[in-house]
């Protein structure tokens, strides 16, 4: 017999574009506000804030596009990020901290430092990632807070 | 120490939130140009110290929830950068100061590193 889908109280869906530093952080700022109206704790909300922001700008800076889904469920938030973009090539070595393939101008911004995605890890409770070289990469990650 | 402390030891001026600073309280300091280092290492309620003036130091100052921003080397923020801060309700100093003089003064005033353990 297979399981009941956990019932999602809220989900919402925001386009991210690439290389719009000016607008890159918008969506994660966008996303803690509705945290916050579910009265999610505190610390689960910044550490959630903290893996959207990263994962914004990993689209804004590597991707030509991205779609972030946001899924609140009962016991946790959900986030799946699906961007549409050259890929990568070597996910062991992304997942590596120090690895970036960031441009100076990326740096000039505050970016590539090679955290992007172990901070993702570091701050989430469920993480998975999937890359396609050419197509794209999707990144699952989710925090679980008390019921 | 209150954020108008730490304004008047470095010899800054507020460049949004001048009404805020006698009410916020400052117990650590975290200093980087990168915002990913501020991401992962900087403890909630650390002042920020950097020398990035890019609108993704706003957004890193409120999901780290910092408690402000010091622009180091007289760098001023641009209006949007502005705006933000004010929506986030992010004060944001500016010092003529380097990094490492504003730092060190701090520090010398017994303001310890923000730093994750």
């Amino acid at each position: 017999m297979s399981e009941a889908a956990p019932e999602i109280l809220y989900s919402e869906r925001w386009t991210i574009r690439g290389g719009d530093f000016d607008h890159g952080g918008e969506v994660a700022a966008a996303v803690k506000v509705i945290l916050r109206q579910f009265g999610l704790p505190a610390t689960e909300i910044r550490r959630l804030s903290i893996a959207n922001f990263e994962a914004e700008m990993n689209v804004v800076m590597h991707a030509d596009e991205g779609e972030l889904l946001l899924e609140v469920l009962p016991d946790r938030a959900r986030i799946t990020l699906a961007d549409r973009g050259r890929g990568i090539p070597d996910l062991g070595l992304a997942m590596q901290e120090g690895w970036s393939t960031a441009t100076p101008e990326m740096r000039q911004r505050g970016f590539g430092a090679g955290l992007g995605l172990p901070n993702i890890r570091k701050n989430s409770d469920e993480f998975a990632i999937e890359s396609t070289v050419g197509s794209g990469t999707t990144l699952r990650y989710a925090v679980r807070f008390a019921i | 120490m209150h954020l108008r402390d730490v304004m008047d030891l470095l010899g800054g001026e507020a460049a949004w939130g001048l009404d805020l600073l006698d009410g916020i309280p400052v117990v650590a300091c975290f200093a980087a140009d990168l915002m990913s280092d501020v991401l992962a290492f900087a403890v909630p309620g650390a002042l920020l110290l950097t020398g990035l003036v890019s609108i993704q130091a706003a957004h890193a100052a409120d999901v780290a929830e910092l408690a402000g921003i010091v622009f180091v080397a007289g760098k001023r923020p641009a209006p949007p950068v502005l705006d933000l801060a004010r929506e986030n309700g992010t004060p944001l100093l500016v010092t003529p100061l380097s990094l490492y003089e504003a730092c060190g003064r701090l520090h010398a005033a017994g303001l310890p590193p923000g730093v994750r353990a």
